[in-house]
């Protein structure tokens, strides 16, 4: 299993190895040492793009599947075998269809508003510890992060619902900002148990101290605090990335789609994207942090993660098809007098057993 | 200079134009709303620059608060303000002759003590992990600056509700 | 320097590259045939024209309440933020850190339920 495990870390120091070869001797030292880590930088981000655009392919057929099986259907199965090309479909359909700005709309906000949606997502995939020496960049902040870039997409929500000058675009960007922000509370709050059980922010060391028995001992089952922590950290998640029963920023049965309103074509396809590649990011973070993240027996650590991922998602797809949509006041009366008193509550617990727990010194 | 070096200043400048731009927008602009989504901008390119400083907690926690929470503030209350929003009120009032004296006068203030420190930043670089070591000096030596900003909070935040109400 | 914040650097510009090139190629194949009614700000199949020009200002004042959750949230983030950096060191600390961690929240809790009782945490 060795093999597999470094098949990827063993790929960038041949490829590293590969570019010093062909610069050395054309350029001086310093120039070259840069340019070659330039483009290795290069690699490792387009990979890692590619890599979660694949997931989310996977995801948007494995979601469409999933519904149908859930509501008795069949689900897509003309593209391709057991339909699993209809994402592709979906992509071209998005490709060629026209892009309708409303006459009214700010244009360049407008404009601007998918992007600041996309862009967050990428740059989140900066830290994530894909497996055993797979982190593009261990910083010793991964996780405050992680945190930050995913509350810049708060903005992009806020210029769709600005630049569509539309009511109901309106109306959905305000109310989307506002669930936002109050799920974000919990979800810091509850973070914090995370870096109390492994006194580290850098998501390298957060993964390296779940490794004890044999890669099982994952904050999750540091009970009863691990699964508090877990359970709000997952609503907090779905809520931040508007997901059901948390997607009334596009509530259909009251404000038409909320901020996607006047977007059509390609625009509103990055949206859906934005959707897709932040909720696959968050529940790669939910698995790190409380799953043990690339940590396993027997499989390679990068598979590991993609599994656990991918049971997160699953996990997701059924709340989604299950719970019916809050309403809004509901919504934000279970962030503010339930989710944060219980995250302060179990966030003090930990400190307390974690004080105890050292204070006896085992 | 070695290539690393140069590449460095080359970002900096790079982000400082960025915030410069950001911010000439947030002042110009007759859309509040459009300037408002400048200043985002220009505190985007500060957190960059923090970056590029190797701050990188401060860099976070800049794009944490200012990008995340505070820019979300001020347009939740550009969005509570219904003259604003139709557009028609002009930026400049009869007020703008002193704010331009006092804006003039605190860039004169700041730039003096910008030239006029004497930065030793190289000197003694800290080591090991600085995070561990910020926690520390929070709860020993800063202990009362620390548990005085929650006052701070707490106080800003009654105020506030209470403006809110009213 | 530049091997660990140059790759986060290189993110950062490909996260702004990236999303401008399904952009552009939509922009190369999509149809561009706008016409009046089309590009009309939508209206739940009524024709946004026709509505008295009351109706057809967007720009509504919202409530108050929208911008209580907002200062809530940055008191909070800025308590957090706080909180990070002692929950890391707080291994190496003794019950010293504990007790004037419990007394930095509770302050703050102190302002979540000050908003409780005044009502303020209610959306209607």
């Amino acid at each position: 299993m060795d093999i597999f495990n470094n098949l990827f870390p063993g790929l960038y120091d041949w490829i590293n190895a590969l570019l010093h070869d062909w610069f050395k001797g054309a350029m001086p030292a310093d120039v070259e040492s840069v340019l070659v880590s330039a483009i290795m930088a290069l690699i490792v981000a387009i990979s890692a793009i590619l890599f979660m655009v694949l997931m989310v392919l996977i995801m948007i057929w494995l979601e469409r599947k999933n519904a149908a099986r859930i509501q008795d259907r069949v689900g897509p199965n003309r593209v391709g075998p057991y339909g699993l090309l209809q994402p592709i479909a979906d992509t071209i359909k998005m490709l060629i269809k026209e892009d309708i700005v409303p006459t009214n709309a700010d244009k360049l906000v407008h404009l601007l508003a998918p992007l600041v949606a996309m862009a967050p997502a990428v740059l989140a995939l900066a830290v994530v510890p894909f497996g055993k020496g797979m982190t593009p960049v261990d910083l010793n902040i991964g996780l405050l992060f992680m945190i930050a870039v995913g509350s810049i997409g708060v903005v992009g929500i806020f210029m769709a619902g600005y630049g569509s000058n539309n009511k109901y675009s309106l109306l959905g960007g305000m109310r989307g900002v506002a669930q936002v922000v109050s799920y974000e509370v919990p979800q810091v709050l509850t973070v914090v148990t995370v870096i109390l059980l492994s006194g580290s922010m850098s998501l390298v060391k957060i993964v390296d101290a779940q490794g004890g028995w044999f890669g099982l001992q994952w904050n999750i089952l540091a009970l009863p605090v691990g699964l508090i922590a877990f359970v709000i950290f997952y609503i907090c998640a779905l809520a931040e990335v508007n997901r059901s029963p948390f997607d009334l920023i596009e509530g259909e049965s009251e404000i038409v789609a909320g901020f996607f309103t006047e977007y059509s074509g390609m625009k509103w396809g990055l949206f859906y994207l934005a959707e897709y590649f932040n909720f696959f990011i968050v529940c790669m973070f939910g698995a790190t942090l409380f799953l043990g993240g690339w940590q396993g027996p027997i499989l390679p650590g990068w598979l590991w993660l993609i599994i656990k991922t991918y049971a997160l998602v699953w996990l997701g797809m059924w709340i989604r098809m299950t719970l019916p949509r809050f309403r809004v006041d509901q919504l934000m009366k279970f962030a503010w007098k339930v989710l944060v008193p219980v995250a302060l509550a179990n966030l003090l617990l930990t400190s307390i057993l974690i004080g105890v727990y050292n204070g006896i010194g085992f | 200079m070695t290539a690393d070096q140069f590449l460095t200043n080359v970002v900096f400048f790079l982000l400082a134009a960025v915030a410069l731009v950001g911010a000439i927008f947030a002042v110009t602009l007759k859309n509040l709303v459009r300037s408002a989504l400048g200043l985002i901008l220009s505190f985007m390119a500060v957190a960059g620059i923090y970056f590029v400083l190797e701050a990188e907690f401060i860099a976070i926690v800049q794009v944490l608060i200012y990008v995340g929470a505070i820019s979300i503030l001020i347009l939740f209350a550009i969005m509570l303000t219904r003259a604003l929003m139709s557009g028609a009120e002009s930026s400049n009032n009869s007020q703008w002759i002193g704010a331009a004296a006092i804006a003039a006068l605190l860039f004169g203030a700041l730039g003096a003590i910008v030239l006029g420190t004497n930065w030793h930043a190289a000197q003694n670089a800290l080591k090991g992990d600085l995070i561990v070591k910020l926690g520390t000096e929070l709860v020993t030596t800063y202990v009362l600056p620390f548990e005085a900003v929650s006052l701070l909070l707490l106080a800003a935040l009654i105020g506030a509700f209470v403006i809110a109400r009213e | 320097m530049l091997d660990r914040y140059g790759l986060v650097g290189i993110f950062a510009v490909m996260a702004l590259i990236f999303p401008v090139i399904p952009l552009l190629m939509a922009w190369v194949v999509r149809p561009k045939k706008p016409n009046k009614t089309k590009s009309t700000t939508y209206e739940c199949g009524l024709a946004f024209e026709d509505f008295p020009e009351q109706a057809q200002n967007v720009w509504v004042q919202f409530r108050v309440q929208y911008y209580i959750f907002a200062l809530l949230f940055v008191v909070f983030d800025i308590e957090v933020v706080f909180l990070y950096p002692w929950a890391v060191a707080y291994d190496s600390l003794g019950l010293f850190a504990l007790v004037e961690m419990v007394a930095f929240l509770g302050i703050l809790i102190l302002a979540l339920a000050y908003a409780w009782r005044k009502g303020l945490l209610e959306w209607v």
